[in-house]
């Protein structure tokens, strides 16, 4: 678990997807082909803004066991300025969170591994101040 | 490609069963299947067997030859299918085309799934989402279905009220079904007041964690006239599969499931028939708001509209201008042990097109002698559909 944490810190971290240069789609997470040019495609690497809106959402009352500290949460899907939508909790009350929400990146803690005690770190989204 | 029929079928109750093993309950379904096809262990050339996660839920891998030991088939070549939720329908989809091309005459295809050993359930279904981008942020398998509904409730207008009829005929429908987990009815209002699990879907939108086990004798059309009458064969009419990104995030569209539209448009063909033509079908509501979207995927009602089907009661077995819908209870009532669900779906369709007498008390109108079950993996990873007939009015 460890070494899979590690060799996505870039991902997680920077919010750092791919764009593919034969056809302009950008993907994250990043891939290793693109699904529309196949072997036509060529990939680079590619930083997102982390500004986006929330497409959909749901309030997690039954968590597994290492998220349960923090239940009930805000999970959702959010919708990148860049195009690609991604699964990330939203730091916000359960009542505040709506479909179309202004939501912008944040770093935070995300769980703790229970038997090698690792934390882990990821992205989480934060409504848009001052709207 | 030889004609394939369905010549037996058995099944454990769905459940919490505590006092049965794994190897009991596979055991259990598989001998039923054998005397319900009036076949014997010898007559059989391959056992394929659907199971999500022998390894996360009792700790035990290399279930195939587990199963092909303690059900006293060895040497018989024995394989494990695993496609999360749809593993079930997708080891009947093996064997029919095993069938199918002519390398095997007779097989035995089992679904089996022990979940209630394990006391972190939420973390083990989560597998069969992308683990690395959806469950590593927290979400949940029930999430990822109440974040489909919540984008369907706001591009169409269903409301909770027409969703949680779903759970309410289900309920009516798992009530007269003897094999089913829950048998007692329930009401609108303790639907949508149940505790919330996922919000806006409560504990009562949600399929629960069984235990169970289910097999089907699958065989070839010519050779079936061996053990049984001619009217007890059901046919295989057509067995589809496709699939779709496995994080729901990637895809287009999460108020449609992709796979399950190309699937079954792809079924329709093979069976040279229109979805008027089904008079009953088995349908994945793991989660209600899937039924509601298999419903419009599978070219019963348009986009949007599957809200008002339910609302009017559509679907249920009474209603006959409409196909019936789950008579068995679906996955909502008659439970939803994970490898086994897809092989239970297509059993209940073969009693109600025999007319068998293990579904006497919710049998539904058989009109053109057609239904069609949709088993569905992960959050629409993997779609799997089967077509079958009573071949009376073709
Ligand atoms: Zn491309």
């Amino acid at each position: 678990m460890v070494v899979r944490s590690w060799r996505h810190i870039k991902e997680r971290y920077c919010l750092i997807g791919t764009r593919c240069k034969t056809c302009g789609r950008i993907f994250f997470p990043s891939r290793n082909i693109c699904p529309y040019c196949r072997r036509r495609g060529e990939l680079e690497d590619y930083k997102l803004s982390g500004r986006g809106k929330v497409y959909s959402y749901s309030v997690v009352h039954v968590p597994p066991k290492e998220l349960e500290m923090i239940a009930p949460y805000v999970i959702a899907i959010v919708e990148l300025e860049e195009g690609p939508r991604i699964t990330t909790q939203i730091d916000c009350k359960p009542e505040e969170v709506y479909i179309g929400m202004p939501v912008e990146v944040v770093f935070r803690r995300i769980k703790e591994d229970g038997e090698e005690g690792i934390i882990h770190y990821g992205y989480k989204f934060k409504p848009v101040e001052n709207q | 490609m030889r004609d394939v029929v369905i010549i037996g079928y058995g099944q454990t109750k769905f459940g919490e069963l505590w006092e049965s093993s794994f190897r009991d309950i596979i055991v259990e379904a598989g001998v039923k299947a054998i005397e319900d096809a009036n076949i014997d262990g010898k007559d059989l050339d391959a056992i394929y067997v659907g199971n999500m996660s022998g390894g996360l839920f009792i700790g035990q891998e290399h279930i195939s030859s587990l199963i092909a030991d303690y059900a006293g088939l060895t040497p018989l070549p024995c394989t494990r299918v695993e496609a999360a939720c749809a593993s079930g329908s997708l080891a009947l989809r093996s064997a029919y085309l095993s069938v199918a091309s002519g390398h095997h005459e007779v097989v035995l295809v089992g679904g089996v799934e022990k979940m209630t050993d394990v006391v972190d359930a939420t973390s083990a279904i989560a597998t069969a989402a992308d683990q690395e981008w959806e469950a590593f942020f927290g979400a949940t398998f029930p999430s990822l279905y109440a974040m489909m509904a919540r984008r369907y409730m706001y591009q169409y207008g269903l409301t909770l009220e027409e969703l949680s009829m779903w759970s309410v005929i289900a309920h009516d429908h798992g009530y007269r079904n003897p094999y089913a987990q829950f048998r007692f009815r329930t009401t609108l209002e303790q639907v949508m007041k149940a505790p919330p699990v996922a919000e806006p879907l409560t504990l009562m939108h949600c399929s629960p964690v069984s235990d169970g086990a289910a097999a089907l004798i699958v065989c070839d059309a010519e050779r079936a006239k061996e053990f049984v009458p001619k009217e007890e064969m059901i046919y295989i009419r057509a067995s589809t599969q496709a699939s779709d990104t496995i994080s729901l995030h990637s895809r287009e569209s999460i108020t449609t499931l992709k796979a399950a539209k190309v699937a079954s448009e792809k079924a329709y063909k093979m069976a040279g028939i229109t979805p008027d033509k089904i008079d009953v079908a088995e349908v994945h509501d793991c989660f209600a708001i899937n039924g509601l979207i298999l419903l419009e995927d599978l070219g019963f009602c348009k986009k949007g509209e599957a809200g008002k089907v339910v609302a009017q009661e559509k679907i249920r077995i009474e209603c006959e201008d409409f196909v019936t819908v789950n008579p068995s209870g679906g996955l909502k009532a008659a439970g939803h042990a994970l490898g086994a669900t897809g092989i239970r779906q297509v059993g209940e369709i073969y009693w109600q097109l025999k007319g068998d007498k293990n579904c006497k008390d919710r049998q539904a109108v058989i009109k053109h002698g057609y239904g069609i079950t949709a088993n569905v993996g992960g959050s629409g990873g993997t779609v799997c559909i089967h077509v079958l007939s009573n071949n009376r009015n073709r």
